[in-house]
């Protein structure tokens, strides 16, 4: 027993010593990991701080008023956001309307064991290449497929309900509606992905509680775990609506860029990021300065919808 | 196990310095003031026709002219293998910005410089900058309609589409300039460019001469009274071939390559005159030009003169650290306005006059 005790300290000692150069391997990874972090907050701030820095002077001589003015007119220098501010919005509302029963409905169809593994398995992965799609192959898809292949179908909608002022204009190339369509199929894999996860992880015993006490297949989906899996679904809408808010490319293609917040979904509209992607290549002076403007808006605006996120979703956490 | 994991995380180490060194390698000579570094790569290429030597230059820029830029510079380069010459299509303002802010050897515009950048430049650089004509375009009205192959369009119909005041193909101004031509009673859908571009630029321009309804002022992007917004060139082609109805302008260069039905418009003389590059050059003869090359013709009192056309620059600096730089860039210009002639033409741009390039020559001795 006394002469194993002394040894076994030998080779502790001896281990510590050898493990020396770990610990200060963790020591530096730990830095590492702070200074990875930080560096996060630190490039937003920048990022912050030098939109600010360049936007100041269309701050300066348009105030709040550039969120209510409806000119861009870059040859009197007199700029406003207002018909960008309200194409964003409206173009982002219209996709999550179409996007969200779907994407849900996509979600809860391929968790809740309507089909075997084999034929669920493809869609899921059909539903993830979606989203590697690059936005400007939306965007030539909308010009050159969809649009032209829904314009048939939005004028019979315009010749019968254009006394809905929704849709009162005579739809031509390019639409808000249009655009929005799109934009819904860009966020659908978003809103599919993670909704998909929430049912998955959904504990087992809520199914098979509810099919106890003798719900229908329906009343499970629909009263348990929907409600149940609500935080997640809802996350999943608000990060395909940043998506929706920030998207770019594509809407720039499709979306018609003309200044006038009209309230026919059917005539051409222009949001804040489209705005940007069309005039910055030959903007300068004070223009350039109000783009930076519309790009600190639409970054306010993002923040808003993050933080609406996590309010909603700790809301319903709460009442899980 | 310890000193097996040890080694791998050395050699893990190894690759990524390894890497991230290749990677700083490949980073480092893209800046263009580098005047040393290219010209070492190019000595030895064979001892150019022209007189070319040997340099590499970069620009950036006007995309309007860029498809005859960079034709001419491909061109250049086969006669002189020891000139490479990059050119960035990316639109006049950035050029003019890249170009003030030196980070470039030469800048490209549509528009000719204004007053206070020629002041910045003159402060910043003590001498005032170069300004020279390369080639002229047209801008044509492009349009999708039926059955309708020659479109005639007087003042007050182009400019009654462009104002928002005439929105039927059948309208009776239409009409009236199209006769025995029958005319759908359909909406016109007009497009138009939501980028800034040199293109809008020379349009407005000529709207702002012409159309005593245009109140949007000229510049490289105005506030629209009607129409949608397409991106560049290939934005409103795109949606004038799917949309009929549609009518909008581009480059005539770009119309032609794309086989589009341009309309024929009414001149300053009341002629009705299609687009070609005959026409455009007609646009500038017997036009004096100012001493800055700024000569800008809105609309053309030529009879045989096609209205919408417009001159497209280069900016030089007055004087390049590399002399041989400076040579080169000469020597280029001097190479596409007189040899280069042929291959403007061929893509729809109008050429300059012998005795504008005589005077682009006087004018490029101030380059040093």
């Amino acid at each position: 027993m006394t002469s194993i005790s002394p040894g076994s300290e030998e080779t502790l000692i001896d281990s510590s010593i050898k493990f020396q150069p770990e610990r200060l391997i963790n020591q530096i990874f730990r830095w590492v990991t702070i200074v990875m972090a930080v560096s996060v907050g630190v490039i937003l701030l920048w990022i912050t701080y030098s939109l600010l820095q360049i936007a100041l002077p269309a701050i300066q001589a348009f105030g709040l008023g550039f969120l209510t003015n409806s000119t861009w007119n870059p040859v009197e220098e007199i700029y406003g956001t207002f018909p960008q501010i309200y194409g964003t919005i409206l173009s982002a509302f219209l996709a999550l309307l179409f996007a969200v029963p779907l994407g849900v409905g996509v979600a809860v169809f391929l968790t809740e064991n309507f089909l075997p593994p084999k034929v669920v398995t493809p869609i899921a992965f059909i539903m993830e290449l979606l989203a590697a799609i690059p936005s400007v192959v939306y965007g030539l898809w909308g010009i050159f497929v969809f649009l032209p292949a829904i314009r048939p179908a939005l004028q019979v909608i315009n010749k019968a309900f254009g006394w809905i002022p929704f849709f009162s204009t005579v739809p031509g190339g390019r639409h808000l509606f249009g655009a929005s369509l799109v934009l819904a199929i860009m966020i659908l894999p978003t809103i599919v992905a993670i909704s998909r996860d929430t049912m998955t992880s959904l504990p087992p015993q809520l199914r098979q509680g509810a099919y106890g006490l003798g719900a229908t297949r329906w009343e499970t989906i629909t009263r348990v775990l929907v409600p149940a899996g609500l935080s997640g679904i809802i996350g999943s809408v608000m990060l395909a609506l940043g998506r929706a808010v920030g998207e770019t490319m594509a809407l720039a293609m499709l979306v018609g860029n003309a200044n006038k917040a009209n309230i026919s979904w059917f005539s051409p509209a222009s949001t804040i990021a489209s705005l940007i992607a069309n005039q910055f290549g030959e903007a300068s002076g004070l223009q350039k300065s109000s783009l930076f403007y519309g790009a600190l808006i639409l970054m306010i605006l993002t923040l808003l919808v993050n933080i609406l996120a996590q309010m909603i979703v700790g809301r319903f956490q709460q009442v899980e | 196990m310890t000193s097996q994991s040890r080694l791998r995380r050395r050699t893990f180490l190894a690759t990524l310095t390894a890497v991230s060194m290749g990677l700083a390698v490949s980073c480092a000579p893209s800046s263009p003031d580098v005047a040393t570094s290219p010209s070492a790569d190019a000595t030895a290429a064979s001892p150019a026709a022209g007189g070319g030597g040997s340099a590499t230059l970069s620009g950036a820029g006007a995309s309007f002219p860029a498809p005859v830029y960079q034709r001419w510079f491909a061109d250049y380069n086969k006669e002189n293998p020891g000139v490479q010459i990059s050119y960035q299509s990316v639109g006049s303002g950035a050029g003019v910005e890249q170009f003030m802010a030196g980070t470039v050897d030469f800048g490209a515009t549509d528009a000719p410089l204004k007053a206070e950048d020629r002041a910045k430049f003159k402060a910043k650089y003590g001498a005032e900058p170069i300004q020279v004509p390369m080639t002229g375009g047209s801008v044509v009205f492009a349009y999708n309609l039926d059955g309708v192959t020659d479109l005639k369009l007087s003042r007050t119909d182009y400019c009654g589409i462009t104002t928002g005041k005439i929105t039927q193909w059948n309208d009776p101004a239409i009409v009236k300039a199209n006769p025995g031509v029958s005319l759908p009673d359909q909406p016109i859908e007009f497009v138009h460019r939501s980028d800034g571009s040199g293109t809008t630029y020379q349009f407005t321009n000529h709207l702002k001469a012409a159309c005593p309804e245009w109140t949007a002022g000229a510049n490289k992007s105005v506030e629209w009274p009607v129409g949608t917004g397409a991106k560049g060139n290939e934005g409103v082609t795109a949606q004038i071939q799917q949309t009929p109805g549609a009518i909008g302008y581009v480059e005539y260069s770009y119309a032609k390559e794309n086989g589009l039905s341009m309309a024929a418009i009414e001149n300053k003389s009341g002629k009705i005159i299609a687009p070609s590059p005959e026409g455009g050059a007609a646009a500038f003869e017997g036009e004096t030009i100012p001493a800055d090359f700024a000569l800008e013709v809105p609309d053309s009192a030529n009879p045989d003169a096609y209205p919408i056309s417009g001159l497209t620059w280069l900016l030089l600096y007055p004087e390049y650290k590399d002399t041989a730089k400076g040579e080169a860039l000469k020597a280029v210009i001097d190479w596409s306005l007189t040899t280069g002639k042929a291959a403007a033409s061929e893509l729809g741009y109008v050429p300059l006059e012998a005795s504008l390039v005589t005077k682009v020559n006087e004018e490029l001795g101030k380059v040093k």
